[in-house]
């Protein structure tokens, strides 16, 4: 089923949580809503399960308006980010729930539900826990069963909020590749909440990126980590270091060095900033080029198998961080105290809106 | 990487045992002076209404509590408790449900207004009631009119022990379904469930201790409900006698054996209260282990 999401405005009080938000989400993908905390992304999931009223717009599944349809009417799963798991009845009646309390012309029959909840959870490879109560499991397993428990009612929508957000980082990543695995089999239309990028960019088809109740981007995962669309994205999906200029025709000049900025052939003399990944810098001891600004290294330390290299600019005193793989690290012979000479490989320029009229 | 643990573990236990050392005498002088108050307001005067209960021994004793007026107002008082009880579990229900689950203006005032039958005195409450439903009151004409009597006969009592109740199921109840959030009760909605579905399947499972808790303290009140009930109750012997009052009355009467039976009796009530009391707190202490 696909979800049509029309102008939908949403406050709280004076504190608004969405504003004018438009986004058709086809049928069958995965798709992630990403945002900082308090950028609407969890007050927009519920509004598509309707455990929120909205204001002004409309949400349409299939094309047919649900703002007046009672949650228990939409055929949406949700999971919770706690889990929500009913605590006094065990795993097998915690899924079987669902099936339990349709009116009784609708009900299958105790086997059949019976089978369907074994098969649920074989599907979340718990079988053999039927018999367990929630608090006998732990988060990872009580996670799956709120899932199988969502999935008993063979929704049209699967709902996630923050799903794995309270899993510690290795069943995290688990549990989330065995999400996307799932999703490739039953393919119900899903949109999973996220504050965390490596998840959205891991297991999504499309992300969706809010901040302050607004889509900043929407795209496939590649699309909006190659080519974010504004600053905000630049800064969300990683880390930046921010070249602050001018720019000309093309050129943005920092002072000491040039950068090429070939989307802003007609920009004139304008205030920009140069967005660079740490791990499009290069280092070298000679400058080279134009774009190599002079900076002198002030901490390294190794995460894994990168090593980071924080230096201060010998120009503007302003601090820029460069990630190498340990061999090129290797290589270079690096102290701390030495001036070495950085050029990106890629850079994105933005032009800070003009919010002073 | 190694640490030296041995002399940290040291350390550690000269710590842990100073500590203990001052915790055991603190706990020692607390404990003495708690055991100390208990025995002298409590235990004393508790096996002093025994003593003087069977001070003219059993027969009187059983006289006492199986005579005509005492019956009627062991009747009356049970009554009262069956009526009060449901009625203000209700109310608390619904109450809590409100304050926990929906935001609005006013929750504050709503919260302190439950909380005002333990404010006020409830010998004003009683009056209150008397000044509203007397003949010569706000309401009392028209239900003069209509021959319903509420002052000085049952229901007067029933209304002064509901407004004296109305706090204890809700207060119990509060902080559970604060504690207990709403996510479980959206996840059986999403899963299809209608209202009362939800209710009786989701959310009174989870706060049936707590609920129980609260029916029985208000109980627990119900019947020893003195002060409101005294006022509205005018106190007709065989008719509108609760056991506080009946108690009262004997012992005015310089009834002193008779007086201290009917208040054993009461006490087994208590007593039997508290031992539910301890075997649902237990429940609860178990099931939250779990």
């Amino acid at each position: 089923m696909s979800i049509e999401i029309c102008n939908v405005t949403k406050h709280y009080g004076s504190f608004q949580a969405l504003t004018d938000i438009n986004l058709t989400i086809p049928k069958g993908e995965l798709v992630a809503l990403l945002g900082p905390s308090g950028s609407g992304k969890t007050t927009l999931l519920r509004i598509i399960a309707g455990l929120e009223s909205i204001e002004e717009g409309g949400i349409l599944f299939d094309g047919k308006d649900l703002s007046e349809v009672h949650v228990n009417q939409r055929d949406v799963g949700f999971v919770f980010q706690h889990y929500a798991l009913f605590k006094h009845m065990t795993v097998f009646d915690n899924i079987a729930f669902g099936l339990n309390i349709r009116k009784k012309r609708l009900r299958p029959s105790k086997k059949e539900i019976e089978q369907k909840v074994n098969e649920l959870l074989d599907l979340v490879k718990l079988s053999g826990f039927a018999h367990r109560y929630p608090t006998q499991l732990s988060g990872g397993q009580r996670q799956r069963v709120a899932l199988a428990r969502a999935l008993a009612v063979e929704p049209k929508i699967l709902l996630l909020d923050e799903p794995f957000g309270a899993l510690d980082a290795k069943v995290r990543k688990e549990l989330r590749r065995w999400l996307r695995k799932l999703h490739n089999e039953i393919h119900v239309t899903s949109v999973f909440v996220t504050h965390d990028q490596e998840e959205a960019l891991d297991v999504a088809d499309r992300i969706v990126i809010m901040n302050k109740g607004k889509i900043e981007q929407l795209g496939t995962p590649s699309e909006v980590y190659d080519k974010p669309a504004s600053p905000f994205v630049y800064d969300f999906l990683g880390n930046v270091n921010l070249f602050h200029g001018r720019l000309h025709k093309g050129k943005l000049d920092l002072g000491s060095a040039t950068f090429d900025a070939p989307d802003h052939l007609h920009a004139n003399d304008k205030e920009a900033i140069g967005y660079v990944r740490p791990h499009h810098l290069t280092i070298e001891r000679e400058k080279q080029s134009e774009e190599a600004i002079a900076a002198k290294i002030s901490f390294m330390h190794s995460i894994g198998p990168t090593w980071h290299i924080e230096m201060k600019r010998e120009d503007s005193e302003a601090y820029v961080e460069v990630e190498l793989s340990k061999e090129d690290y290797a290589q270079l012979q690096l102290k701390v105290g030495e001036v070495v000479y950085v050029s990106p490989k890629e850079v994105k320029v933005f032009i800070p809106e003009d919010f002073v009229i | 990487m190694t640490v030296d643990v041995s002399k940290y573990g040291e350390n550690r236990m000269q710590y842990v045992t100073h500590k203990k050392k001052q915790v055991n005498w603190t706990k020692r002088i607390l404990v003495t002076v708690m055991l100390l108050y208990l025995s002298l307001f409590l235990l004393v005067p508790l096996v002093f209404i025994f003593t003087k209960a069977f001070e003219q021994g059993a027969a009187v004793y059983f006289a006492a509590i199986t005579e005509r007026d005492a019956l009627s107002a062991v009747k009356l008082t049970l009554l009262v408790a069956i009526i009060t009880v449901p009625l203000n579990t209700i109310f608390g229900v619904a109450a809590a449900w409100c304050i926990t689950k929906f935001q609005f203006r006013g929750k504050q005032l709503l919260l302190s207004l439950i909380e005002l039958p333990f404010a006020v005195s409830p010998v004003i409450a009683g009056l209150v009631f008397v000044l509203f439903f007397s003949p010569r009151g706000v309401l009392g004409p028209l239900l003069t009119d209509w021959g319903i009597k509420v002052i000085f006969s049952v229901p007067g009592i029933i209304i002064a022990t509901m407004f004296v109740t109305l706090p204890f199921v809700a207060r119990e109840l509060i902080p559970v379904m604060q504690a207990q959030g709403s996510a479980e009760e959206e996840a059986a909605i999403s899963l299809g469930a209608n209202g009362w579905q939800m209710f009786f399947r989701v959310t009174l499972p989870t706060i049936k201790w707590g609920l129980l808790y609260g029916m029985i303290l208000c109980n627990a009140r119900a019947i020893g409900e003195f002060g409101a009930v005294s006022v509205v109750s005018g106190r007709i012997r065989g008719m509108t006698n609760t056991m506080p009052l009946h108690v009262e009355i004997l012992y005015n009467e310089y009834q002193f054996s008779a007086a201290f039976a009917f208040a054993s009796l009461m006490s087994l009530l208590a007593f039997l209260t508290l031992i539910v009391k301890s075997w649902i707190e237990w429940r609860t202490e178990k099931e939250q282990q779990v």
